[in-house]
C-alpha cells in the first residue's frame, strides 16, 4: 500500500500577517493586505495597489535568525522566515534525523536586487554592486532557505510561474510516496519586483483598485508578495505529532493554448482538477470547498469558473478566492493557499471571497463572500494555474487514521 | 492621411514583428484581428504601446482598443482626431 | 524499450543568430508567422523541434497527450529577461513591452512547441549548469516506462549572449517502432555520445 503523506507543520508570511496566528486573525476579520506600495521604488507608487509584507527587509533579517542581510534577497528572507516557522511548528529538533529534503519554488528569485544592479550597469558597465546579483538565481533562494534549516541531503527548485509552489507540494509528496525521502519541506516564495509589476501592467491585467475575483465587473489582479511552506512527512515518520491534514490528490496539466492566457473553456483547469480527483480516488461529491486560483482577471476567472461547472455540473462546491486578501503572490500562492486550505479543514471555516458583488453573467455560481464557520470540511480542492499553460490542482484532506 | 497610413503600417510591421508582411500587403479597411492579419491579444496590447510610443496617445482600457484597432483606417482616424489634443 | 533520433543544426560562421534562425525557417519552408513574434530562445527551440518532428513524424503516430517534452538549459530566459528590464528602467524611455514580458519564462519555449503541434503531454524544463544527460535520460525513461508518455522529445536548448546551442532527440517505445526504422538504443551513454559528437 502506498505511503500516506501528511502535513505536520506550516509557516507563512504575507501581506495579511507575519506568521500563522496573525494570518488567521486577518482571515477571520476580513482584513485584506492590499494597499499602497511603500518599499518598492517604482513609478507605480500611489498608482497600483499591491499586497506588501508589512516588514522591511532589515526587519525580516531578525525574524529569519540572521545577523545581516548580505547575500539574502527579499525572496530568500521571506522564504526563510516561513520555512523556519513550519519546521518549528512540526516540532523538529534534528532536521537530519530522517531523510529530509526541501523543494522550494520561486518565480522572481533575487530579481528585486538584480534589477537595481542592472539599471546601474546599463548606464555604465563599470557600475553596479556585484553583491546585488549573486542572489539572482532561483536556486539560490532554495539554497539559502536550506542553509538556514540545516538541510543537506536533498534540495531542488521549481519555477513554473503561478503554479510553482503547488508543484513543489506535489513533487514533495511524490518523493515521500516513492520512498526517496521521509520528510520534505515544500512551498514557495516571491517578493515584489519592478520586473513583475511592469510586466503584468503591460499585459493590462492589473486592477487599479482592490481586485474583485469572480465578480462580473472585475478588471484584473493585484500583485502580492509572501512565502508559504509546509512540512510533509510520511505517516510513519510523523508518529504521534499533530497532523494538520493529508495530501491525497494532485495533478498537473499542459494546456498548449497560449503563452499567458487560459483557454476560455477552461480545458487546462478542467484536466488538472479531474486528474487530481482521480489520483485521490474521491468523487466530485466528496469535495467540500474549492480554494480557487481566482486572480480577478477577466481571463482566469472565466476559464476556471467554466471548468468548475463542467467538472461538477450542477453541484459546484462552495468556493472562494483568497487573493483579495493576499494579492497574487505568484510562485508562493500554491503554498500559501494550501495552508489556508488546511486552516479551513482544521477550523471548519471558509474564508470569504472579498470584494464580491455581482455574479459573473457566464456562470451559474457565486463564491462565498462572507466568513462561514461550522462548515463540515473534509476535502479541499486547491487550484494554481500558471503562465505557459501549466495548471496544477491539489486535493488536501482531513487526516483520519485507518 | 496617406502619409499617416503608410507610416502606421510600417510601425505596426516593426512593433509586431510581422517580418513576412510588406506595407502593400495590408489592406486599409481589412480587419486586423481574427481574419486579415490574424493578430492576437498580445498584439492588441503592443498596439496600445505603439500608440503611446509613437503618437503620444494613451489608451487606459483595453476594451476601448477593440473599436480603434478594428482596421488600419480606424487606427489612423483615431490618431488624426486625437493627436494634437 | 525506446529509440532516439537526432537532428543536427549547423552554425554558420559570421552570421548573427536572428539571420541564422530566419534562414533555417525559410530553408525548411515552415509556414507559421507566429515564429516572428517569438524570442530567440523560443525560435531556437521551435525550429529545432520542427526539423525533428518532420523527420520523425511523431505527431502523425501519437495522440496529443502521448507526447512529452523535457528540455534543459543553463541560462533560462535571460535574453528576454534583460530586454524586459531594459524596457522599463530608463524613465525617459519607459515602454515595457507585453510581447517581451510573455517570454520571460524559459518553459514558454516548450509552450510554443506545444501550441504549434497541439501537444498536451508532460512538459518540463530544467535549469542546470550543463546538460545533465543522466538526469534527462532517467526522467524520460520514467515517463515512457510508466506509460505517462509513448514518445518524448528531450534535449538541451540554450541561448544567451555568450552563444547558443541546440541538441534535440526523440525517444519512442520499442513496441511502437515501425519496421526498418533507424534506431539507436536509449541510454545515458548513447545520448552523451550523440551530444558530444557535435
Amino acid at each position: 500500500m502506498s505511503k500516506r503523506v501528511v502535513v505536520t507543520g506550516m509557516g507563512l508570511v504575507s501581506g495579511i500577517g507575519n506568521n500563522l496566528e496573525q494570518t488567521w486573525d486577518s482571515l477571520i476579520s476580513s482584513k485584506s493586505g492590499i494597499g499602497d506600495i511603500t518599499w518598492l521604488n517604482t513609478r507605480h507608487k500611489n498608482n497600483l495597489p499591491v499586497s506588501e509584507v508589512k516588514l522591511s527587509s532589515d526587519e525580516l533579517v531578525g525574524l529569519a535568525g540572521l545577523t545581516s542581510k548580505n547575500g539574502y534577497s527579499r525572496s530568500s528572507l521571506l522564504g526563510t522566515v516561513a520555512a523556519r516557522e513550519a519546521v518549528r511548528n512540526a516540532g523538529i529538533k534534528n532536521i537530519n534525523e530522517y531523510r529530509t529534503g526541501i523543494v522550494s519554488a520561486t518565480s522572481v528569485g533575487g530579481m528585486e536586487k538584480s534589477e537595481v544592479f542592472f539599471a546601474d550597469f546599463l548606464k555604465d558597465n563599470t557600475k553596479g554592486e556585484l553583491r546585488n546579483i549573486v542572489t539572482h538565481d532561483c536556486g539560490d533562494t532554495t539554497e539559502k532557505i536550506a542553509d538556514s534549516l540545516g538541510i543537506k541531503q536533498y534540495m531542488t527548485t521549481i519555477s513554473t510561474a503561478c503554479s510553482s509552489s503547488a508543484n513543489s507540494i506535489m513533487f514533495g509528496a511524490r518523493l515521500i510516496k516513492h520512498n526517496i525521502l521521509d520528510r520534505v519541506i515544500v512551498g514557495g516564495t516571491d517578493s515584489l519586483t519592478k520586473f513583475t509589476l511592469n510586466g503584468f501592467n503591460t499585459l493590462m491585467i492589473l486592477d487599479k483598485d482592490h481586485c474583485r475575483p469572480f465578480d462580473d465587473t472585475r478588471t484584473g489582479l493585484n500583485l502580492g508578495e509572501g512565502a508559504g511552506f509546509l512540512v510533509l512527512e510520511s505517516e510513519e515518520t510523523a508518529g504521534s505529532k499533530e497532523i494538520f491534514g493529508e495530501i491525497t490528490g494532485y495533478a498537473n496539466a499542459n494546456e498548449a493554448f497560449h503563452q499567458t492566457a487560459s483557454s476560455p473553456e477552461g480545458d487546462g483547469a478542467y484536466q488538472a482538477m479531474k486528474k487530481a480527483l482521480e489520483v485521490s480516488g474521491l468523487s466530485i461529491e466528496d469535495i467540500d470547498y474549492i480554494n480557487v486560483h481566482g486572480t480577478g482577471t477577466l481571463n482566469n476567472d472565466l476559464s476556471e469558473g467554466r471548468a468548475m461547472e463542467r467538472l461538477f455540473n450542477s453541484k459546484v462546491p462552495l468556493f472562494s478566492s483568497t487573493k483579495a486578501f493576499t494579492g497574487h503572490t505568484l510562485g508562493a500562492c500554491g503554498g500559501i493557499e494550501a495552508i489556508f486550505s488546511f486552516l479551513s479543514i482544521k477550523y471548519n471555516t471558509i474564508f470569504p471571497n472579498l470584494n464580491f458583488g455581482t455574479q459573473m453573467k457566464e456562470l451559474t455560481v457565486s463564491p462565498v463572500d462572507k466568513l462561514k464557520r461550522n462548515v463540515a470540511i473534509d476535502h479541499v480542492l486547491s487550484n494554481s494555474f500558471g503562465f505557459g499553460g501549466n495548471n496544477s490542482s491539489l486535493i488536501l484532506s482531513r487526516y483520519r487514521q485507518r | 492621411m496617406d502619409a499617416l497610413i503608410t507610416d502606421l503600417k510600417g510601425k505596426i510591421i516593426h512593433q509586431l514583428n510581422l517580418e513576412d508582411v510588406k506595407p502593400e500587403d495590408i489592406d486599409d479597411n481589412a480587419p486586423l484581428f481574427g481574419s486579415g492579419l490574424g493578430l492576437d491579444s498580445i498584439d492588441a496590447l503592443e498596439l496600445i504601446v505603439l500608440l503611446e510610443k509613437n503618437y503620444g496617445l494613451k489608451i487606459e482600457n483595453p476594451e476601448a482598443g477593440k473599436e480603434i484597432f478594428s482596421s488600419i483606417k480606424s487606427m489612423a482616424d483615431f490618431i488624426k482626431e486625437n493627436k494634437d489634443k | 524499450m525506446i529509440s532516439p533520433n537526432q537532428e543536427k543544426v549547423r552554425s554558420e560562421e559570421d552570421v548573427d543568430f536572428p539571420e541564422f534562425i530566419k534562414a533555417l525557417y525559410q530553408r525548411y519552408k515552415i509556414d507559421y508567422p507566429k515564429f516572428y513574434k517569438m524570442d530567440n530562445l523560443c525560435k531556437l527551440a521551435f525550429i529545432s523541434s520542427e526539423i525533428l518532428l518532420k523527420e520523425t513524424g511523431l505527431k502523425q503516430k501519437y495522440s496529443d497527450e502521448a507526447i512529452g517534452i523535457v528540455l534543459c538549459n543553463s541560462s533560462a530566459s535571460i535574453d528576454s529577461d534583460c530586454k524586459h528590464v531594459e524596457s522599463f528602467v530608463d524613465k525617459a524611455n519607459y515602454y515595457p513591452s507585453p510581447s517581451i514580458f510573455v517570454y520571460t519564462l524559459p518553459n514558454i519555449a516548450i509552450g510554443e512547441i506545444c501550441i504549434r503541434n497541439s501537444i498536451k503531454g508532460e512538459n518540463a524544463l530544467f535549469v542546470f549548469e550543463k546538460f545533465e544527460v543522466e538526469f534527462s535520460v532517467n526522467y524520460l525513461k520514467n515517463l515512457l516506462d510508466t506509460g505517462k508518455a509513448e514518445a518524448c522529445i528531450g534535449g538541451w536548448i540554450e541561448y544567451s549572449e555568450e552563444g547558443f546551442e541546440s541538441f534535440l532527440f526523440s525517444v519512442e517505445r520499442k513496441d511502437k517502432l515501425e519496421p526498418n526504422q533507424a534506431i539507436v538504443p536509449f541510454s545515458t551513454e548513447e545520448i552523451r555520445k550523440l551530444y558530444l559528437k557535435n
